[in-house]
């Protein structure tokens, strides 16, 4: 029986928003959630004080709960910030590979979407160092997560895919919203928090393409598993990732466990997302399709405007 | 002496580089499983075993970059490029994926392991678990560093470093981005290409010239201007009120006065980027970093590069090396 | 590696004019034949893309040339009708053999828009990296073609390669 698991938030929200997100989260039939920042060391002074609460709250309605490491670490603070993860006493889902050497011997972890798991040698060689759930990248194919499913299933490990949200495609040790106004890294003013959802960037000729996060590049359309969980179910995949988005984000997950519990078809769970995701555009292309853009509901690949 | 590893697309480039003073050719198989699988481009194990001849006889070494991610379920395709190159006698493998990695180590202890610039090992805690781990000897380090961050890690580690000097420029963290797939369904981690040129069309509307990528425009140029290449990521695109080089202008990196740097902050080994280039470009920019390389290590100035037509676009930068990059 | 690429010089352009596109097209054949059986590493690195049809557009020239590396053919064809084909090359001719013989860098002559391409652009690039591997060198070729007219014939190319400014025969030195 497939199950929901609720991502890291990408983006730089204030206390506020963290804390009724993570309230309002309690409520739905997800079964676990990861949470931390996973983006920019920079932002997490703002709202790492939500955080123990988050946990307690969503502990309290019954999710297990996971702290995921940053993206990319470089700096010896951030070092240091990995190193505490595993002292908190949750799983800890790794993201950027060297917080491995930061585990303690012995204790499991997990291993979020951002880490290049492609084939069963790296998965088995993960699984022997204690990964004890893996979600895999998501620009795998079906016949890949097929084949990972099953190593998983036989290894005991749960394996989930990339369920919900616009694609985490690049990370980078550039600022693209510092770039953007014109500021270096170091000097941003946060300004990435003015955009809840990322940064639209469309191509030359108005096509919806790529936002920017910070130093994350993402997809513009949000990914969606929507019709495609007939199949990841014969899969064998344990569980669809679903990552936050500013708005309407219980909605969702109620909208997912309902598709999950057969309530409702793809299509008719695809036709209720779509007006809840930004610019209300959906794509699922790296798991069957041409390119990661595309969305096996309709023909085209890229939708000019 | 600092190492100068060249690139090889072909056997023609392979004894170019040699002849030019490469200390190190690296070079890959033509398949998927190195990140510049391009049309036309790369050797066959024969190929392979016969670059090694060349290149021993003259002193250099070849070191065989098996390092775009294995397919599950396609795993012996990879494996047996491991075995092809440890036949062929060459001196190193760069690897990026954990499981060939782990692979490697295990079935061919003595072929020596260096960590691709794709493994995106960006501090000394992923590099100190490479070498523990499968005992790499020398990480390419990712293009996302200062030369301040890379003296910093060289303190903290055992292995060799390797940095990039010139070339193609990655803005992301390599082995990190599906950029390319998600407009293409090609990936650098996947197919080992990025951008690939069996998704680009150029169409000439009115009097520009429109550079796509799967269907995405990706710039667009008046119809003399210099054209670059549709890198996905060196595009131009639209963000609110601003057009621009959202991530990356075209430019290519070129590292030439930061030798004396590097050598300084314990670099071993400069790597010069374009596998996709032709024998003509590379023998210009070895015979270029040879010069350099010697005039470091004897202490003198360095001299002027010579590189600039060579660069993609025609503009050089230094890159992440500088912190005001990001 | 700096000076503007040569243009081919008006005389010479004139003069290839009258020149009738059968005889044209029976050489050129001849020697793509040739090319081909002697670098048969040409066509296996191209792979399935030596099926393509390369229209090369020497724009200094009046002509057109279709190439087929898979049928070893090459043809001439008048600028009026030009033939279907799956990727066009457009540049001046000195481009074209600058590149051929390793004098210029084909990514860099794309770059600088010395040389333009359409349609079918990864067709282009294995054409483009398979000709690169083969090291070859027209002067050669055409004298080994000529037989006993390979001196005189490899002595008038080098007084042309020096009239016009164009790369006849292959560069060992690449500085």
């Amino acid at each position: 029986m497939m199950d929901l698991t609720v991502g890291p938030n990408f983006f730089f929200w204030d206390a506020t928003r963290v804390r009724a997100f993570y309230h309002d989260l309690a409520e739905t039939p997800v079964a676990r959630v990861v949470l931390g920042e996973l983006v920019c060391s920079k932002r997490l002074p703002f709202w790492q004080d939500e955080i123990g609460p988050a946990i307690d709250r969503l502990g309290a309605a019954g999710k297990e709960v996971a702290l995921t490491s940053l993206a990319l670490i470089t700096l010896r603070r951030e070092r240091r910030q990995t190193a505490d993860l595993f002292e908190t006493g949750l799983p800890v889902e790794v993201n950027d590979l060297s917080a491995l050497a930061h585990l303690p011997a012995g204790q499991p972890f997990w291993v979020g979407p951002l880490v290049n798991v492609y084939n069963e040698g790296t998965l088995r060689w993960l699984i022997r160092r204690g990964a004890r759930r893996v979600c895999l990248p998501p620009e795998l194919t079906l016949e890949s997560v097929a084949v990972l499913a099953r190593l998983g299933r036989e290894e005991g490990v749960p394996i989930e895919v990339w369920g919900h949200g616009r694609l985490p495609l690049a990370i980078s040790a550039r600022c693209y919203h510092a770039r953007l106004h014109d500021r270096a890294k170091d000097s941003c003013q946060f300004v990435c928090g003015e955009d809840p959802d990322g940064r639209d960037v469309a191509t030359l000729d108005h096509q919806r393409f790529l936002a920017v996060n910070g130093v994350q590049t993402l997809s513009q359309s949000t990914a969606s598993m929507a019709l495609q969980i007939d199949a990841l179910r014969e899969a064998g995949v344990a569980a669809l990732r679903l990552s936050p988005q500013s708005r309407d984000f219980a909605e969702i997950c109620r909208a997912y466990a309902a598709g999950l519990a057969g309530q409702q078809s793809g299509a008719d769970l695809a036709a209720r997302l779509r007006p809840l995701v930004p610019d209300g555009i959906l794509s699922d292309g790296f798991l069957t399709g041409p390119a990661g853009a595309a969305w096996s509901g309709d023909a085209t690949p890229a939708r000019v405007q | 002496m600092m190492e100068l590893v060249c690139p090889a697309g072909t056997p023609a480039a392979l004894r170019a580089a040699v002849e030019a003073g490469a200390h190190a050719v690296y070079c890959g198989f033509a398949d998927e499983t190195n990140a510049r699988n391009f049309p036309g481009l790369n050797f066959t194990p024969e190929d392979m075993a016969e670059g090694v001849r060349f290149a021993h006889a003259r002193g250099a070494k070849v070191l065989v970059a098996i390092n775009t991610f294995p397919r599950a379920g396609a795993e012996p395709l990879w494996h047996r490029a491991l075995a092809h190159a440890e036949a062929a006698g060459v001196d190193a493998v760069i690897l990026a994926d954990l499981g060939l990695l782990a692979h490697a180590a295990e079935h061919h202890p003595g072929l020596r392991r260096h960590l691709s610039v794709q493994a995106a090992a960006a501090n000394p805690d992923a590099i100190n678990l490479y070498a523990s781990a499968f005992g790499v000897r020398r990480v390419v380090l990712p293009r996302v560093l200062t030369v301040e961050e890379i003296a910093a890690i060289n303190r903290e580690i055992d292995v060799e470093t390797e940095v990039f000097v010139f070339g193609g420029l990655c803005v992301m963290a390599e082995g990190r981005c599906s950029l390319s797939s998600y407009a293409t369904g090609k990936s650098p981690n996947m197919n080992g290409v990025c951008s690939p040129a069996s998704h680009v069309a150029y169409a000439e509307e009115g009097n520009d010239l429109a550079a796509r990528l799967g269907g995405f425009t990706i710039h667009r140029t008046a119809r003399t201007a210099p054209a670059p290449y549709p890198t996905l990521c060196k595009g131009c695109f639209t963000s609110g009120p601003q057009t621009g080089h959202i991530f990356e202008d075209p430019v290519s990196l070129d590292a030439t006065h930061l030798i004396p740097r590097l050598a300084g902050a314990g670099v071993r080994a400069l790597k010069i980027e374009g596998r996709q280039r032709s024998r003509a470009y590379v023998a210009q920019v070895v015979r270029a970093f040879r010069a350099a390389v010697e005039a470091q290590a004897a202490g003198r100035p360095l001299p002027e590069s010579q590189l600039a037509r060579l660069a993609e676009g025609q503009k050089a930068t230094t890159g992440a090396y500088a912190k005001t990059w990001r | 590696m700096t000076a503007p690429l040569p243009r081919l010089p008006h005389a010479l352009r004139l003069a290839a004019l009258p020149l009738p596109l059968r005889p044209l097209s029976l050489l050129l054949g001849a020697l793509t034949r040739r090319m081909a059986q002697a670098h048969p590493e040409m066509t296996r690195r191209m792979g399935d893309h030596a099926d393509r049809h390369f229209l090369i557009d020497p724009v200094d020239l009046p002509w057109l040339l279709l190439l087929h590396p898979q049928g070893q053919t090459m043809t001439a064809h008048r600028r009026s009708r030009p033939p279907a084909c799956d990727a066009r090359i457009a540049g001046p001719l000195s481009a074209f053999l600058a590149m051929m013989h390793g004098a210029e860098d084909g990514d860099a002559l794309f770059f600088s828009r010395d040389l333009a391409v359409e349609g079918d652009t990864a067709a282009v690039l294995a054409l483009r990296n398979a000709i690169d591997d083969a090291e070859l060198d027209l002067a050669g070729e055409l004298a080994a073609l000529s037989g006993p007219l390979a001196g005189p014939l490899r002595q008038a190319l080098l007084r042309a390669e020096r009239a016009s400014g164009l790369t006849l025969h292959r560069q060992d030195d690449f500085a």
